[in-house]
Protein backbone atom coordinates (compact mmCIF):
# COMPACT_ATOMS: atom_id res chain seq x y z
CA UNK A 1 0.00 0.00 0.00
CA UNK A 2 1.38 3.39 -0.95
CA UNK A 3 1.26 6.40 1.36
CA UNK A 4 -2.12 7.96 2.17
CA UNK A 5 -3.49 10.22 -0.55
CA UNK A 6 -3.58 13.95 0.21
CA UNK A 7 -6.73 15.26 1.92
CA UNK A 8 -9.55 16.16 -0.43
CA UNK A 9 -10.67 19.73 -0.95
CA UNK A 10 -13.91 20.38 1.00
CA UNK A 11 -15.42 22.01 -2.10
CA UNK A 12 -14.85 18.75 -4.00
CA UNK A 13 -16.27 16.71 -1.10
CA UNK A 14 -19.39 18.85 -1.10
CA UNK A 15 -19.91 18.12 -4.80
CA UNK A 16 -19.25 14.40 -4.29
CA UNK A 17 -21.86 14.45 -1.53
CA UNK A 18 -24.32 15.75 -4.11
CA UNK A 19 -23.74 12.63 -6.22
CA UNK A 20 -24.27 10.46 -3.14
CA UNK A 21 -27.47 12.37 -2.31
CA UNK A 22 -28.76 11.88 -5.84
CA UNK A 23 -28.20 8.12 -5.59
CA UNK A 24 -29.98 8.16 -2.22
CA UNK A 25 -32.94 10.01 -3.70
CA UNK A 26 -33.32 7.75 -6.72
CA UNK A 27 -31.47 4.51 -6.08
CA UNK A 28 -33.79 2.66 -8.45
CA UNK A 29 -32.39 4.64 -11.37
CA UNK A 30 -29.27 3.79 -13.30
CA UNK A 31 -26.22 5.71 -12.13
CA UNK A 32 -23.39 5.22 -14.59
CA UNK A 33 -20.17 7.00 -13.70
CA UNK A 34 -20.71 9.53 -16.47
CA UNK A 35 -23.95 10.68 -14.82
CA UNK A 36 -22.48 10.83 -11.32
CA UNK A 37 -19.38 12.63 -12.55
CA UNK A 38 -21.57 15.25 -14.14
CA UNK A 39 -23.49 15.82 -10.87
CA UNK A 40 -20.19 16.31 -9.06
CA UNK A 41 -18.51 18.37 -11.75
CA UNK A 42 -15.59 15.92 -11.79
CA UNK A 43 -14.04 14.14 -14.74
CA UNK A 44 -15.18 10.56 -15.32
CA UNK A 45 -11.60 9.42 -14.87
CA UNK A 46 -11.41 10.86 -11.34
CA UNK A 47 -14.93 10.31 -10.08
CA UNK A 48 -14.86 6.72 -8.83
CA UNK A 49 -11.53 7.13 -7.07
CA UNK A 50 -12.53 10.45 -5.50
CA UNK A 51 -15.85 9.02 -4.32
CA UNK A 52 -14.21 5.98 -2.78
CA UNK A 53 -11.63 8.13 -1.02
CA UNK A 54 -14.41 10.35 0.36
CA UNK A 55 -16.93 7.72 1.41
CA UNK A 56 -14.88 4.55 1.75
CA UNK A 57 -16.85 2.59 -0.81
CA UNK A 58 -16.98 2.62 -4.62
CA UNK A 59 -20.05 4.40 -6.02
CA UNK A 60 -21.59 1.34 -7.61
CA UNK A 61 -21.29 -0.66 -4.43
CA UNK A 62 -22.83 2.22 -2.48
CA UNK A 63 -25.78 2.18 -4.88
CA UNK A 64 -26.29 -1.56 -4.30
CA UNK A 65 -26.45 -1.06 -0.52
CA UNK A 66 -29.05 1.66 -0.97
CA UNK A 67 -31.16 -0.53 -3.24
CA UNK A 68 -31.03 -3.39 -0.77
CA UNK A 69 -31.85 -1.00 2.08
CA UNK A 70 -34.94 0.17 0.22
CA UNK A 71 -35.92 -3.37 -0.67
CA UNK A 72 -35.58 -4.39 3.00
CA UNK A 73 -37.80 -1.49 4.07
CA UNK A 74 -40.43 -2.39 1.47
CA UNK A 75 -40.31 -6.05 2.47
CA UNK A 76 -40.80 -5.20 6.11
CA UNK A 77 -43.33 -2.43 5.80
CA UNK A 78 -45.50 -3.18 2.77
CA UNK A 79 -47.38 -6.09 1.28
CA UNK A 80 -45.96 -5.52 -2.20
CA UNK A 81 -45.07 -8.74 -3.97
CA UNK A 82 -41.34 -9.45 -3.96
CA UNK A 83 -41.28 -9.25 -7.75
CA UNK A 84 -42.63 -5.70 -7.62
CA UNK A 85 -40.09 -4.76 -4.97
CA UNK A 86 -37.26 -6.09 -7.14
CA UNK A 87 -38.29 -3.97 -10.10
CA UNK A 88 -39.20 -0.93 -7.98
CA UNK A 89 -35.75 -0.89 -6.39
CA UNK A 90 -33.87 -0.96 -9.65
CA UNK A 91 -33.16 -4.55 -10.59
CA UNK A 92 -33.72 -5.72 -14.14
CA UNK A 93 -34.38 -9.31 -13.12
CA UNK A 94 -35.78 -11.10 -10.10
CA UNK A 95 -32.89 -13.55 -10.19
CA UNK A 96 -30.25 -10.85 -9.90
CA UNK A 97 -32.18 -9.19 -7.11
CA UNK A 98 -32.55 -12.37 -5.07
CA UNK A 99 -28.93 -13.34 -5.55
CA UNK A 100 -27.55 -9.91 -4.67
CA UNK A 101 -29.93 -9.64 -1.73
CA UNK A 102 -28.73 -12.94 -0.29
CA UNK A 103 -25.09 -12.09 -0.97
CA UNK A 104 -25.38 -8.82 0.91
CA UNK A 105 -27.71 -9.68 3.79
CA UNK A 106 -27.19 -13.41 4.13
CA UNK A 107 -30.96 -13.90 3.99
CA UNK A 108 -33.56 -14.37 1.32
CA UNK A 109 -36.07 -11.57 0.68
CA UNK A 110 -38.92 -13.72 1.98
CA UNK A 111 -37.05 -14.46 5.23
CA UNK A 112 -36.47 -10.74 5.83
CA UNK A 113 -40.15 -10.11 5.13
CA UNK A 114 -41.32 -12.54 7.77
CA UNK A 115 -38.76 -11.33 10.37
CA UNK A 116 -39.48 -7.64 10.01
CA UNK A 117 -43.23 -7.45 10.38
CA UNK A 118 -43.54 -5.90 13.81
CA UNK A 119 -40.52 -3.61 13.45
CA UNK A 120 -42.03 -0.18 12.58
CA UNK A 121 -44.06 0.05 15.78
CA UNK A 122 -41.07 -0.79 17.95
CA UNK A 123 -39.06 2.14 16.66
CA UNK A 124 -41.55 4.76 17.77
CA UNK A 125 -40.00 8.19 17.83
CA UNK A 126 -36.91 7.58 15.68
CA UNK A 127 -37.17 9.30 12.27
CA UNK A 128 -37.72 6.64 9.63
CA UNK A 129 -34.79 7.60 7.43
CA UNK A 130 -32.48 7.17 10.37
CA UNK A 131 -33.94 3.78 11.26
CA UNK A 132 -33.38 2.64 7.69
CA UNK A 133 -29.86 4.00 7.58
CA UNK A 134 -29.04 2.21 10.82
CA UNK A 135 -30.22 -1.02 9.24
CA UNK A 136 -28.35 -0.35 6.02
CA UNK A 137 -26.63 -3.53 5.02
CA UNK A 138 -22.88 -3.25 5.11
CA UNK A 139 -21.00 -3.88 1.92
CA UNK A 140 -17.39 -3.44 2.79
CA UNK A 141 -16.39 -6.23 0.46
CA UNK A 142 -17.38 -6.75 -3.15
CA UNK A 143 -20.33 -9.02 -3.78
CA UNK A 144 -18.03 -11.41 -5.65
CA UNK A 145 -15.78 -11.57 -2.59
CA UNK A 146 -18.78 -12.33 -0.37
CA UNK A 147 -19.70 -15.18 -2.66
CA UNK A 148 -16.19 -16.55 -2.39
CA UNK A 149 -16.28 -16.31 1.41
CA UNK A 150 -19.67 -17.99 1.50
CA UNK A 151 -18.34 -20.81 -0.65
CA UNK A 152 -15.54 -21.24 1.89
CA UNK A 153 -18.02 -21.25 4.74
CA UNK A 154 -16.81 -17.91 6.13
CA UNK A 155 -19.42 -15.62 7.62
CA UNK A 156 -19.07 -11.90 7.18
CA UNK A 157 -20.06 -9.65 10.13
CA UNK A 158 -23.21 -8.50 8.32
CA UNK A 159 -24.35 -12.05 7.84
CA UNK A 160 -23.80 -12.85 11.48
CA UNK A 161 -25.87 -9.84 12.52
CA UNK A 162 -28.64 -10.64 10.13
CA UNK A 163 -28.99 -14.22 11.25
CA UNK A 164 -28.87 -13.53 14.98
CA UNK B 1 -35.06 30.54 35.51
CA UNK B 2 -35.64 27.60 33.20
CA UNK B 3 -33.01 24.92 32.90
CA UNK B 4 -32.27 23.23 29.61
CA UNK B 5 -30.33 23.30 26.38
CA UNK B 6 -29.63 26.82 25.25
CA UNK B 7 -27.31 26.52 22.24
CA UNK B 8 -26.38 23.68 19.92
CA UNK B 9 -23.92 24.50 17.17
CA UNK B 10 -23.27 23.41 13.61
CA UNK B 11 -20.01 23.76 11.75
CA UNK B 12 -20.37 25.69 8.54
CA UNK B 13 -17.91 26.50 5.77
CA UNK B 14 -18.77 30.20 5.63
CA UNK B 15 -20.70 32.13 8.27
CA UNK B 16 -22.07 34.81 5.93
CA UNK B 17 -23.36 32.14 3.58
CA UNK B 18 -24.84 30.16 6.47
CA UNK B 19 -26.47 33.27 7.91
CA UNK B 20 -28.08 34.11 4.57
CA UNK B 21 -29.31 30.52 4.25
CA UNK B 22 -30.81 30.13 7.71
CA UNK B 23 -32.34 33.62 7.78
CA UNK B 24 -33.38 34.30 4.19
CA UNK B 25 -34.33 30.77 3.14
CA UNK B 26 -35.38 29.04 6.36
CA UNK B 27 -36.88 32.08 8.08
CA UNK B 28 -34.74 31.95 11.21
CA UNK B 29 -33.71 35.13 13.04
CA UNK B 30 -30.29 36.24 14.14
CA UNK B 31 -29.95 35.91 17.90
CA UNK B 32 -26.29 36.84 18.46
CA UNK B 33 -23.63 37.92 16.02
CA UNK B 34 -20.53 39.06 17.83
CA UNK B 35 -17.00 39.26 16.50
CA UNK B 36 -14.02 38.98 18.79
CA UNK B 37 -10.76 39.25 16.93
CA UNK B 38 -10.83 36.50 14.31
CA UNK B 39 -13.63 34.67 16.09
CA UNK B 40 -17.32 35.19 15.38
CA UNK B 41 -20.01 33.88 17.69
CA UNK B 42 -23.08 33.57 15.49
CA UNK B 43 -26.37 32.04 16.55
CA UNK B 44 -29.80 31.98 14.94
CA UNK B 45 -33.18 31.11 16.29
CA UNK B 46 -36.38 29.63 15.00
CA UNK B 47 -39.06 32.34 15.29
CA UNK B 48 -41.34 30.00 17.25
CA UNK B 49 -38.63 28.66 19.54
CA UNK B 50 -37.18 31.52 21.56
CA UNK B 51 -35.54 29.29 24.14
CA UNK B 52 -33.18 27.62 21.69
CA UNK B 53 -30.29 28.94 19.61
CA UNK B 54 -28.62 27.22 16.70
CA UNK B 55 -24.96 28.18 16.50
CA UNK B 56 -23.30 28.57 13.11
CA UNK B 57 -19.63 28.17 13.81
CA UNK B 58 -16.56 28.14 11.64
CA UNK B 59 -13.91 25.50 12.28
CA UNK B 60 -10.52 27.15 12.73
CA UNK B 61 -8.29 29.10 15.04
CA UNK B 62 -8.24 29.93 17.88
CA UNK B 63 -10.42 26.91 18.74
CA UNK B 64 -8.86 24.45 16.30
CA UNK B 65 -5.42 23.91 14.84
CA UNK B 66 -5.30 23.87 11.04
CA UNK B 67 -5.28 20.07 10.69
CA UNK B 68 -8.31 19.73 12.96
CA UNK B 69 -10.12 22.52 11.13
CA UNK B 70 -9.39 20.81 7.80
CA UNK B 71 -10.76 17.52 9.16
CA UNK B 72 -13.94 19.23 10.39
CA UNK B 73 -14.44 21.05 7.09
CA UNK B 74 -14.11 17.71 5.30
CA UNK B 75 -16.61 16.00 7.62
CA UNK B 76 -19.17 18.74 7.11
CA UNK B 77 -18.71 18.74 3.34
CA UNK B 78 -19.14 14.94 3.26
CA UNK B 79 -22.42 15.20 5.14
CA UNK B 80 -20.95 13.23 8.04
CA UNK B 81 -22.22 15.46 10.85
CA UNK B 82 -25.14 14.31 13.03
CA UNK B 83 -28.74 14.36 11.81
CA UNK B 84 -30.86 17.47 12.28
CA UNK B 85 -34.63 17.48 12.36
CA UNK B 86 -36.92 20.43 11.72
CA UNK B 87 -40.60 20.15 12.60
CA UNK B 88 -43.05 22.03 10.40
CA UNK B 89 -46.81 22.16 10.37
CA UNK B 90 -47.07 21.65 6.59
CA UNK B 91 -44.16 19.82 4.97
CA UNK B 92 -45.35 20.24 1.38
CA UNK B 93 -45.94 23.97 1.77
CA UNK B 94 -42.54 24.42 3.42
CA UNK B 95 -40.95 22.38 0.64
CA UNK B 96 -42.61 24.50 -2.06
CA UNK B 97 -41.50 27.73 -0.39
CA UNK B 98 -37.94 26.62 0.29
CA UNK B 99 -37.50 24.92 -3.08
CA UNK B 100 -38.53 28.15 -4.81
CA UNK B 101 -35.82 29.92 -2.82
CA UNK B 102 -33.20 27.49 -4.10
CA UNK B 103 -32.78 25.21 -1.08
CA UNK B 104 -31.00 22.00 -2.08
CA UNK B 105 -33.45 19.21 -1.33
CA UNK B 106 -32.15 15.68 -1.03
CA UNK B 107 -35.60 14.17 -0.75
CA UNK B 108 -38.94 15.49 -1.91
CA UNK B 109 -41.86 15.23 0.52
CA UNK B 110 -42.98 11.63 1.07
CA UNK B 111 -46.09 10.44 2.90
CA UNK B 112 -45.31 7.73 5.39
CA UNK B 113 -46.31 6.60 8.84
CA UNK B 114 -49.09 9.12 9.05
CA UNK B 115 -46.88 12.12 8.38
CA UNK B 116 -44.88 13.74 5.60
CA UNK B 117 -41.12 14.15 5.55
CA UNK B 118 -38.54 15.71 3.23
CA UNK B 119 -34.78 16.22 3.35
CA UNK B 120 -32.49 19.12 2.53
CA UNK B 121 -28.95 20.31 3.10
CA UNK B 122 -27.52 23.64 4.05
CA UNK B 123 -24.84 25.04 1.73
CA UNK B 124 -22.08 23.54 3.90
CA UNK B 125 -23.48 20.00 3.71
CA UNK B 126 -25.33 19.69 7.03
CA UNK B 127 -28.32 17.45 6.42
CA UNK B 128 -31.80 18.22 7.70
CA UNK B 129 -34.91 16.12 7.83
CA UNK B 130 -38.08 18.17 7.70
CA UNK B 131 -40.99 16.35 9.27
CA UNK B 132 -44.58 17.43 9.49
CA UNK B 133 -45.77 17.47 13.09
CA UNK B 134 -48.52 15.01 13.89
CA UNK B 135 -50.97 17.71 14.84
Amino acid sequence: MSEAPPPQDPALLRRLLRAKDRMDAASHEEWPVVRLAEVSGVSEAHFARSFKQAFGIPPHRYLLTRRIERAMALLRETDLPITDIAFDTGWASLGTFGRTFRDITGNSPSAVRSQGRQAPREQGAVPVCIVNAARRPGLTTAVSEKRRQAANGTNTPEQQQESS
Amino acid sequence: MKQGIDVVGLYVRDQDEALAFYVDKLGFRVHTDVGNGGYRWLTVQHPEQPSFQLGLFLPGPPVHDEATAQALRALVAKGAMPPLVLTVDDCRAAYARMHALGVEFTQEPVDRYGTVDAGFRDPSGNGWKMIQGRG
